[in-house]
C-alpha cells in the first residue's frame, strides 16, 4: 500500500494505492494519525488505487474518522472502486462517511 | 484441479495470513472464478484466516488446514484448525446504522464474509472446527 498527503485548500488530500488489508491498515491508521496530531482536521481520501479493503482498513477508517470528528472536522472520501464501495456500503459506512465522485466535489460538499 | 481438491497446511500465526489469501486467490484464479468474486474470496478467506490466527489458539501458534475444492459449479474452501470450539456464526451482528461516535472498531469480519460468499457453513467434530465457504461458479 501506498500513501501520500498533500495540502490543498484547507484539506489534507490523502492518496492510498494498493490494498488496505490485515498486513497494511495499522501504517494508514498511524501515517493518518501523525497528521491529525500536527493539525489536520479536514482528510479527503483519494482511493483510486486502492483496489481491496478489508474489515481491517474498514477499521483503521472508523479510527481515522472518529479522531477527525473529534478534532471538529471530518473524513471524505472519494474516487472508490467496485470492490471498495461494495465492502464500505455493505458495512454501512456509506452513512457516516460522506462519498463523493472525486476531490473537487468532495471539497465543495464538505465545506 | 477440477472436480478434485487441494490442500495445504499453514502455521496459524497473523503473519501467515496474507499467505493463506494468496494461496487461496491463486486457486481460485486457476478455478476461473470470475476476477469480482476472487477479490470477494480473497475477502472471505482473510476475515476468516484472521480470525483463527487471532483467536484459535490458546498456546499459539497451533496449525490451520486450508482445503480448495472445484466441484460441481462450486468453488469451496475450507479452513480447520485443532483450537477452541468457536462458531463465527454465532457471532453478535455489528450496529451497521450507528452513528459515527457510537460504531464499534472492530466486529465487522465475519460480518462481511457472510455477506460476500454464497454459503458458509461451521461444524465441529473431532476436536476440529471447520468452516466453510462456498462461491457458486456461474
Amino acid at each position: 500500500m501506498k500513501i501520500d498527503g498533500r495540502e490543498d485548500r484547507g484539506y489534507m488530500v490523502v492518496t492510498v494505492q494498493g490494498r488496505m488489508d490485515t498486513v497494511t491498515a495499522p501504517n494508514f491508521e498511524k501515517e493518518a494519525g501523525g497528521w491529525i496530531e500536527s493539525g489536520t482536521t479536514n482528510m479527503i481520501l483519494d482511493l483510486t488505487g486502492l483496489e481491496y479493503i478489508s474489515s481491517a482498513g474498514l477499521r483503521s477508517l472508523l479510527i481515522t474518522a472518529k479522531k477527525l470528528k473529534g478534532a471538529g472536522g471530518n473524513l471524505l472520501l472519494c474516487q472508490l472502486s467496485e470492490m471498495v464501495k461494495e465492502v464500505i456500503c455493505m458495512a454501512g459506512f456509506d452513512s457516516i462517511l460522506p462519498i463523493y465522485t472525486d476531490i473537487e466535489e468532495a471539497m465543495k460538499g464538505g465545506a | 484441479m477440477s472436480g478434485s481438491s487441494e490442500e495445504r497446511t499453514f502455521e496459524a500465526s497473523v503473519e501467515r495470513v496474507g499467505e493463506i489469501v494468496e494461496y487461496v486467490s491463486g486457486l481460485a484464479v486457476v478455478s476461473e472464478v470470475h476476477p469480482k468474486r476472487i477479490m470477494q474470496v480473497e475477502l472471505a478467506v482473510e476475515e476468516a484466516a484472521m480470525n483463527i490466527c487471532s483467536y484459535a489458539y490458546e498456546k499459539p501458534p497451533g496449525h490451520v488446514l486450508v482445503r480448495v475444492t472445484k466441484n460441481e459449479g462450486r468453488f469451496i474452501v475450507e479452513l480447520e484448525d485443532e483450537g477452541v470450539p468457536f462458531d463465527p456464526l454465532k457471532m453478535d451482528e455489528p450496529d451497521i446504522k450507528a452513528e459515527i461516535e457510537d460504531r464499534r472498531v472492530g466486529g465487522l469480519g465475519v460480518f462481511l464474509l457472510r455477506r460476500v460468499m454464497d454459503e458458509v457453513h461451521y461444524s465441529r467434530e473431532n476436536g476440529c472446527n471447520r468452516l466453510t465457504l462456498v462461491v457458486y461458479l456461474q
